[in-house]
């Protein structure tokens, strides 16, 4: 039970610890491609820690909803937290949810960021939460048929077991069918972390925000919060891609404490090559008008499929 | 003994409720709170009625003995659950209609409402317990004519009268086609009695058992609202009274799901495949057909009805599933996709009860349906605000309330279809997943749309600016709802073997599920599990640390300032976003599909550079009644205008007519009962 509770607390730490720096990575290594300097790595540290030393200036239109909402996000995030495993497969946690409940707690995550933004009664929340709403219908289907695609594979849908029974393939896990599902779930963790085509992360013009848009309202302390979870929930979803398709070196249960330290820093390495591959695609390609997105999904949808029927063909109906 | 006492006592207080009705009817708020407080008891009755049953003996009882018409009870754990539901929500409808009704004293007679509301209520029992076709068909007919009847109660509008005459149509032609199935399987056995006829589904050729198939998924499924026979759904239910439209949706479309689960597992025992793939492909379609419409609708009401017709979609994918399990030969599968199915339902009951009820109190309190009016409600009325914001929350699917777990069951089953080890099913069923996640994500949107646009922000018109909170029953009646909405997504540990008993009823496969310690369920040899207790205790956990930091860090009053505008002051709910505006992305995404026509109509004053008005108008097509029941509406008008020349107006004429019937018909008898 003690030892449980530890293991669970320390994923939280790792996850609040390194999510703003996977952040800061990004924006340096886009930095460097695009030949600038850039911010240091530690930046979203700094940025965060002034966050929670400034007031927060609330709209007088507001009901108890804006209060909440970044609160229950944070919350829904950290929960799924709980259920990804991170860089040991087993998890105290683990049997509470499996893959498609993550899923739905990061949809809760964004349907009360999403209420928020309409809380202040601005055109631009509203746009931001319309066009959020949007996204999230988009990525959906192809979410769901590259869920399935890995989960055929093991024959579970649970995180844990998948990343156990993938990382005892050994090179096997590499089939054609977990390709497909890698490119289609790339293209979606694109647009779940609101990168460029589909959101600009950086962009000043509320007029092209999704995301920014919808937390336009916030200020100090709530917005540090929501910055926080939406790096969170970034990491996370690095987390799923790197140990759903590549779990090479993740740990198990009953691992020394020298494994684990290698382990860790496995998935550190992990986490920063799929960030860099981040930042290199949102460097090469050009943010994308919203209404050519579903091209861009339907895509992700094919490649998902795909990876189904590969997997039918391969393991034979 | 016990039980039959209980049955008949639950008629007796329906049937005290409707007669007191129309004694009472003078006194408004007397006859309201007798008639629907004698509902609630009888309500009360049920439930106890129908857990008795689930959990002991089926009951039956003969009521008389005659030889040609015989009519009695047959009420098995299938029907006994459908009694379960029935009995929940009208528990809940009740005590809120007591003080909705509230609206109509002095304005429209409250006795013909408590009347019909209760003969209705009576009927849908009925039907779920009748035993012999022709019974079943009286009270069928007796449901369909007593819920028109209150779908135009507000008949001086005209929309309504609309409304009432297409729902009457409509459903006349699926009782035709339910009557086409029932003689069929009388063609083969013989009798009217409903216990004769699995005996017949199983020698009927198999050329007759498809035909059965089709006709009862035609006329059931017209009831239940699947598209393509969904056309009435949209127009019956928004113009109810709300709390009648609580009960519509929540359970007079379930009580069609029930005759067909009955008729193709009990009758038909779902030997064929394909007909699995059917009932899978119309769901899908009504799933996502429903939602699409859902998402853009600004009226309130009819969005909830567009909802409903996703939701029954929903429920048929598990039905679908179950059955392609069944036929091949899965039995413990097509337990977990009926319990799947089953669990949908009870909780889209109880959701889609409570949305309609807070519909209800938003058009008490502000007059209006239309959610481009409303806004700021949160304020004005918190404690509603407060219950609907957990029906939205349930019927998004978001962990931990009910409808995320029935959806998780859902996308289970159909994830288990690699069990099947054919392509083509298992193809079918992933194509359905990947359509019933965006019907999720969608619904996400309609919902947000909704709660956000409606309740949020400042008040858009003066009906919004002056609502006021819902009086104590009606908050009472949809409290109930919120509470079971919660209780059903964080207690799925009960609800599950219950829903095992009656699944087992047509799937005979008793287990289904394995049950751990923390309150979590799992699916045997797959290593998937869920527990919502956990998932709701750290989402707690969490929320609570997270607000003791904000807290201790936080000590000073936070300033107030004005939205951001850009440095304008926008502070008017004329700068906020509309709700058309919100579902604009979805609108334009799927634009072959809405057809949408808009018109825009500026008026200048001095100057073309100075408008004096803008007037924007924009609408989208119904495209299964345009494209599907405008033609085959049109050839049936053009054509019967000929046969005018048949009418002489004269009753002479007329009376000779049915004698020539008759007397041909006679023929036809005698010709045939010599061959």
């Amino acid at each position: 039970m003690i030892a449980a509770l530890q293991s669970a607390i320390l994923q939280i730490i790792i996850i609040l610890a390194f999510s703003p720096l996977i952040s800061g990575i990004i924006k340096k290594a886009k930095a460097f491609f695009q030949i600038r300097k850039g911010p240091s790595i530690f930046q979203p540290y700094y940025d965060i820690a002034k966050l929670f030393r400034k007031d927060s200036v609330v709209s007088q239109n507001v009901s108890w909803i804006f209060h909440a909402a970044p609160i229950i996000s944070f919350a829904a995030v950290m929960t799924a937290g709980l259920l990804i495993p991170i860089y040991i497969t087993s998890l105290p946690l683990g049997f509470a949810g499996d893959l498609i409940a993550v899923v739905y707690l990061f949809a809760l995550a964004r349907f009360f960021t999403a209420l928020a933004s309409l809380d202040a009664g601005s055109s631009f929340g509203g746009m931001g939460g319309s066009r959020e709403m949007f996204v999230a219908a988009m990525v959906e289907p192809a979410l769901m048929l590259s869920i399935f695609a890995v989960a055929l594979n093991v024959g579970s849908t649970n995180l844990s077991y998948i990343s156990q029974t993938l990382s005892g393939m050994g090179m096997d896990a590499l089939s054609p069918y977990q390709i497909l599902a890698f490119v289609a779930l790339f293209i979606i963790a694109i647009a779940e972390t609101g990168r460029i085509p589909v959101d600009n992360p950086s962009t000043h013009l509320e007029l092209t925000m999704i995301h920014e848009a919808m937390i336009l309202e916030y200020s100090g302390k709530q917005l540090a919060i929501v910055e926080l979870g939406a790096m969170a929930k970034q990491l996370l979803i690095f987390s799923l891609i790197a140990n759903i398709f590549f779990p090479w070196g993740i740990a198990s249960a009953g691992s020394g404490i020298s494994a684990l330290v290698l382990a860790l820093l496995v998935y550190m390495l992990k986490i920063v090559i799929i960030g860099l591959a981040m930042a290199a695609v949102e460097t090469s390609t050009a943010k994308w008008r919203l209404f050519r997105l579903p091209d861009l999904l339907s895509i992700s949808l094919m490649f998902s499929f795909l990876a189904l029927v590969s997997f039918i063909i391969v393991k034979g109906g | 003994m016990s039980v039959d006492y209980l049955f008949f006592g639950i008629i007796a207080f329906y049937l005290i409720g409707a007669v007191s009705a129309v004694i009472l009817n003078k006194k408004d708020a007397i006859c309201a709170y007798t008639s629907f407080i004698s509902a609630a008891i009888a309500a009360l009755l049920g439930i106890i009625f129908s857990i008795s049953v689930i959990f002991g003996d089926t009951f039956s009882y003969n009521l008389s003995g005659g030889s040609y018409l015989k009519f009695g009870f047959f009420v098995d754990r299938l029907s006994a659950f459908f009694i379960l539901v029935i009995s929940i929500c009208v528990f809940a409808v009740s005590i809120y209609s007591t003080g909705y009704v509230r609206e109509y004293f002095g304005k429209k007679n409250i006795g013909y409402l408590g009347f019909l509301y209760n003969i209705f209520i009576i009927s849908m029992i009925l039907v779920a317990s009748a035993d012999n076709a022709i019974m079943f068909l009286i009270v069928w007919e007796l449901m369909s004519v007593v819920s028109y009847f209150l779908v135009v109660y507000e008949h001086e509008k005209p929309e309504t009268r609309k409304a009432g005459f297409i729902y009457i149509v409509m459903t006349h032609i699926g009782t035709g086609f339910i009557m086409l199935s029932f003689l069929i399987f009388v063609g083969t056995s013989g009798s009217y009695s409903f216990g004769t006829f699995a005996e017949a589904g199983k020698t009927m050729t198999p050329l007759l058992k498809d035909l059965a198939f089709i006709f009862a998924l035609i006329g059931f499924g017209t009831k239940a609202g699947i598209v393509p026979m969904h056309i009435w759904l949209p127009y019956a239910h928004p113009e109810a009274p709300s709390n009648v439209s609580a009960l519509m949706s929540g359970v007079m479309i379930k009580i069609a799901i029930f005759m067909l689960i009955r008729v193709f597992f009990d009758f038909l025992g779902a030997t064929q495949a394909w007909w699995g793939y059917v009932v899978l492909t119309l769901g899908t379609i009504s799933a996502i057909l429903g939602i699409l419409y859902a998402v853009v609708e600004s009226d309130i009401k009819r969005m909830l009805a567009f909802s409903s017709i996703e939701n029954i979609g929903i429920i048929l994918i598990g039905i679908g599933a179950s059955m392609i399990f069944f036929a091949s030969g899965k039995p413990v599968l097509a337990s977990i996709a009926a319990i799947a199915a089953l669990y949908h339902l009870l909780n889209h009951s109880i959701f889609k009860g409570l949305l309609f009820m807070g519909a209800g109190s938003i058009l008490y309190s502000t007059h209006t349906k239309n959610i481009e009016e409303l806004g700021g409600l949160i304020k004005k009325m918190p404690k509603s605000a407060m219950l609907i914001l957990i029906g939205v929350l349930s019927i998004c699917a978001l962990p931990p309330f009910s409808g995320f777990v029935s959806e998780w069951l859902t996308f289970q089953s159909l994830l288990l279809g690699f069990n099947l080890n054919e392509t083509f099913p298992m193809i079918i069923l992933f194509i359905s997943a990947a359509v019933l996640a965006l019907t999720g994500a969608l619904a996400a949107y309609c919902f947000l749309k909704f709660f956000g646009i409606g309740f949020l922000a400042l008040p858009r018109s003066k009906h919004a600016e002056h609502a006021k909170e819902a009086n104590t029953p009606m908050l009472i009646g949809m409290g109930i709802f919120a509470s079971l909405s919660v209780l059903l997504g964080i207690l799925p540990f009960y609800v599950l073997p219950v829903l095992e008993r009656i699944a087992a009823s047509f799937t005979g496969n008793l287990e289904s599920f394995t049950f751990a310690n923390f309150a979590t369920f799992a699916i045997p040899s797959s290593m998937i599990s869920l527990s919502t207790p956990i998932i709701l205790a750290l989402v707690f956990i969490f929320m609570l640390i997270l607000s003791l930091i904000l807290f201790l860090i936080n000590r000073k009053k936070q300033p107030v300032y004005e939205t951001w505008g850009c440095g304008q002051p926008v502070s008017t709910s004329r700068n906020e976003y509309t709700a058309t505006a919100f579902s604009k992305p979805v609108q334009m995404w799927f634009k072959n599909l809405y057809r949408p026509a808009r018109e825009t109509e500026v008026t200048y004053s001095t100057s073309l550079y100075l408008k004096e008005s803008f007037k924007f108008e924009s609408k989208i097509e119904q495209v299964i009644e345009r494209y599907l029941y405008e033609p085959v509406v049109g050839f049936v008008i053009t054509r019967s205008r000929k046969l005018l020349v048949i009418r002489t107006g004269s009753i002479h004429t007329y009376l000779g007519y049915i004698f020539g019937t008759l007397v041909i018909l006679f023929m036809f008898v005698i010709a045939g009962g010599s061959s």
